[in-house]
């Protein structure tokens, strides 16, 4: 189940805790992959582990030229892109009524206008291929709100539309289009939180625990999978209950 | 009939799966030819592959009937 061999994967922020995971899967299922970061240093780090089959393509997503050819880049890289995971993202938080513009706008641009752009680069060949697979990581905060991120949880929002809308556009052509909704999950932005922080988010959450990399590895495994290709506009929550949606 | 107009011909017929007499020069690929956007889309795309052109955005949206596509690409090529 679930094998990716042959498959071309483009992740980016592979250089982060949860986009490193996603590479390593999608990889042990057997899909050449590209991995894609603002730092090549550990990025190149997990080409060097994961050995064969991996390419290190950095890239910079708050550079609207440099997100556009990124999949340029990719399929020159490993000759095409079969699944896209737009995994990347930045945090700017601060309430409401302190928030600057720019804060808002950068925000959005990385999170919500890059994966917009890299979609559209990847349609063209998934589109011949009548195959191709977009996971686009949003956040639980996407669904719930949370104060102090009205930026990001609008940009994790709009990356759900976003989704929906490509879903219905190209379902017939094989191309499925979903998101995935971490919860809490262990990487070094919730290593920032102190044990009060944590202690209080804890409490909500019915598992009790934080979620890891390597569980929303799982689901980014199954939704780019043959098998996932009857799902598609869904958006795939992954937080140990913390929101039932 | 041109060859690139047998050419273009020869991809609308198999892309839309239309029968040839169909394709006459003011059949829009749309309202005649039974296309959806996308396919309007995917159309464009054989025609930059088979002929090597580059059609950009706002052009490609100019092509609404097979006489537009063969105007076009004998201008383009």
């Amino acid at each position: 189940m679930f094998d990716l061999t042959g498959k071309t994967a483009l992740i980016t922020g592979a250089s982060g805790g949860i986009g490193g995971e996603i590479a390593k899967a999608l990889h042990a299922a057997g899909a050449t992959v590209g991995l894609s970061g603002t730092r090549t240093e550990p990025l190149e780090a997990l080409a060097a582990e994961l050995g064969e089959r991996a390419h290190v393509l950095p890239c910079n997503l708050s550079d609207a030229e440099a997100v556009n050819a990124l999949p340029k880049q990719a399929i020159e890289a490993m000759g095409g892109i079969d699944i896209l995971v737009n995994n990347a993202g930045i945090t700017r938080d601060n309430i409401f009524m302190r928030m600057s513009e720019d804060e808002w706008a950068s925000v959005l641009e990385v999170n919500l206008t890059s994966t917009f752009r890299l979609c559209k680069g990847v349609l063209r060949g998934m589109m011949k291929a009548r195959w191709g697979r977009i996971i686009n990581i949003s956040s639980i905060v996407g669904a719930t709100g949370n104060p102090g991120q009205g930026n990001y949880a609008a940009a994790k929002a709009g990356m759900v539309g976003m989704s929906k809308s490509l879903a219905y556009e190209v379902a017939t052509r094989g191309i499925t289009v979903n998101a995935i909704a971490p919860g809490f999950i262990q990487t070094a932005m919730t290593d920032k939180l102190n044990d009060d922080q944590k202690g209080a988010i804890l409490g909500q959450i019915p598992s009790g625990r934080m979620g890891t990399p390597e569980e929303i590895a799982a689901a980014v495994l199954y939704l780019a999978s043959a098998e996932a290709g009857y799902v598609t506009g869904t958006t795939l929550h992954v937080n140990g209950g913390m929101a039932m949606l | 009939m041109s060859d690139i107009a047998d050419r273009v011909k020869k991809i609308v017929v198999e892309h839309l799966s239309v029968e040839e007499e169909k394709v006459a020069d003011n059949a829009s690929f749309i309202d005649d030819l039974g296309a959806d956007s996308l396919d309007t889309v995917e159309l464009v795309m054989a025609f930059e592959e088979e002929f090597g052109i580059e059609i950009p955005d706002d052009a490609a949206e100019t092509i609404q009937t097979f006489g537009d596509a063969v105007k076009f690409i004998t201008e383009a090529s």
